[in-house]
């Protein structure tokens, strides 16, 4: 296994769902970064049995709200000196701007031209969100 | 400043308020004949809904105010492409408040957030209607004395039905208040009114499919339109349209005391021979609306009587 304690100063994304990790790399547009990004997939987990791992060798600001609305099983790891010096654990957004896109037809998202997309965490339970101008639940 | 775009913007002391407010109006018209008078009500119809305009209109002129606006959005500035902030922005110019009905959802909230007027939605798609609640809440409020502790019937469409939704969401926050929903499979209320209002507040109700068997026991039977399209096929119709069909012998089991509401208009949802029995509201209603928005009209813009 390739060990990802080596990082001197970074940021790991760690847990996240085996093979989703090239889904985080884009969607965190990491392909812009100039510093070094390794993507690790399959890596061994005691939690899930296999897991996907980015390593980021700088300190980058990260979105946490999309990744919390993606996957909140994901940890954020900061190192420096080679040590783990924070563990950010991700929680669901309450609300959402311009991350998903409402699909109801309806809806003056549709039709209104520079209209922020805005999502709001229902009080339905588990990662139910939905579209502040029609109500209309996001359907993956 | 104030907008009306959701039934639930205002708190139940302030429904209570607006409501008090209507009840003068509806004693004493004489009083807020001039109450409004210089000010403008711009109605903003994207799509035509001449009732909902003219209960509009009525309510501000009856106020002293003046009217301007636009009933089809081919005579608008909407059919040359412009964006609802934009012409809320232009609107905002003109008028001290407005109206606004429009085919699509959230268009109303939208609008709001760039006015720097008092925005009031008249209807936006399938989602809200809530001055058609508040004419809802006035008449239940007229003819039981009381918002809490009754058996409401909720008869019909309940899956499109958004006056029935905004209704339910209404009256989901007062004591004691049950509801029968009465309709076919394929058109029973919404899960998220199941799983956010009635389950997410530990209220009773009950789904069934025919109304003979439950009308004895409710106090409100608000009714709504069946429309023919939104079942799968023809045969279903025909099975189902009367069960969702009020008559005089159906009458016979309910309450003395009930009050039958409808957001009109009808079509053969409620037989004619029903308009004579005293329970029969849905007329008062159409009046009621026009109180209601007179009330709100002047919420909206901070005006009391002299
Ligand atoms: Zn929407």
């Amino acid at each position: 296994m390739l060990n990802i304690d080596s990082l001197e100063r970074g940021i790991v994304i760690d847990h996240i769902k085996a093979g989703c990790g090239m889904k985080i790399y884009n969607l965190l547009k990491l392909d812009e970064l100039d510093c070094c990004v390794a993507v690790i997939k399959n890596a061994r987990s005691s939690k899930y049995g296999k897991k996907d791992i980015i390593k980021i060798e700088d300190m980058v600001d990260l979105d946490l709200e999309i990744l919390g609305f993606v996957d909140p099983h994901i940890t954020i790891d900061v190192i420096d000196e080679g040590k783990i010096v924070e563990k950010k654990h991700l929680v669901l957004p309450q609300k959402l701007v311009n991350v998903i896109k409402c699909k109801n037809p309806r809806c003056i998202t549709s039709i209104e031209e520079e209209i922020d997309h805005v999502f709001k965490l229902s009080g339905q339970g588990d990662h139910h969100y939905r579209c502040v101008y029609c109500e209309q639940e996001y359907q993956g | 400043m104030r907008h009306l775009i959701d039934p639930l913007d205002f708190s139940e002391a302030e429904i209570e308020k607006l409501l008090d407010v209507a009840d003068d109006i509806a004693l004493n018209p004489k009083k807020y004949s001039q109450v409004c008078a210089g000010k403008k009500l711009a109605t903003l119809f994207y799509e035509p809904s001449t009732r909902t305009r003219l209960s509009f209109e009525a309510a501000m002129l009856n106020l002293g105010g003046s009217i301007l606006g636009f009933a089809t959005a081919d005579s608008s500035s909407a059919a040359k492409g412009e964006s609802v902030a934009d012409t809320i922005r232009a609107v905002s110019c003109y008028a001290d408040i407005c109206a606004m009905r429009h085919p699509k959802e959230g268009a109303p909230l939208r609008a709001s957030r760039y006015a720097r007027i008092p925005v009031i939605n008249g209807g936006d798609g399938g989602h809200q209607h809530p001055t058609q609640t508040l004419t809802d809440l006035m008449t239940i409020r007229a003819k039981k004395h009381r918002l809490g502790n009754m058996t409401i019937g909720l008869c019909g469409d309940l899956k499109f039905g958004r006056t029935v939704h905004s209704l339910i969401k209404s009256l989901a926050r007062y004591e004691g208040i049950q509801f029968v929903l009465i309709s076919p499979e394929e058109l029973q209320v919404p899960d998220y009114i199941v799983d956010e209002v009635l389950k997410g507040k530990d209220i009773p109700y009950e789904e069934v499919g025919n109304m003979e068997e439950v009308i004895s026991s409710l106090d409100i039977l608000y009714m709504t339109r069946v429309q023919k399209e939104r079942f799968f096929n023809e045969e279903d119709y025909i099975r189902l349209k009367d069960s969702y069909i009020l008559t005089a012998q159906k009458m016979r089991r309910a309450k003395k005391d009930m009050a039958i509401l409808h957001p009109l208009p009808r079509v053969n949802e409620i037989a004619i021979e029903v308009d004579d029995d005293p329970r029969a509201a849905y007329f008062d209603q159409v009046q009621n609306g026009v109180y209601v928005r007179m009330a709100l009209i002047m919420m909206l813009l901070e005006v009391t009587p002299c």
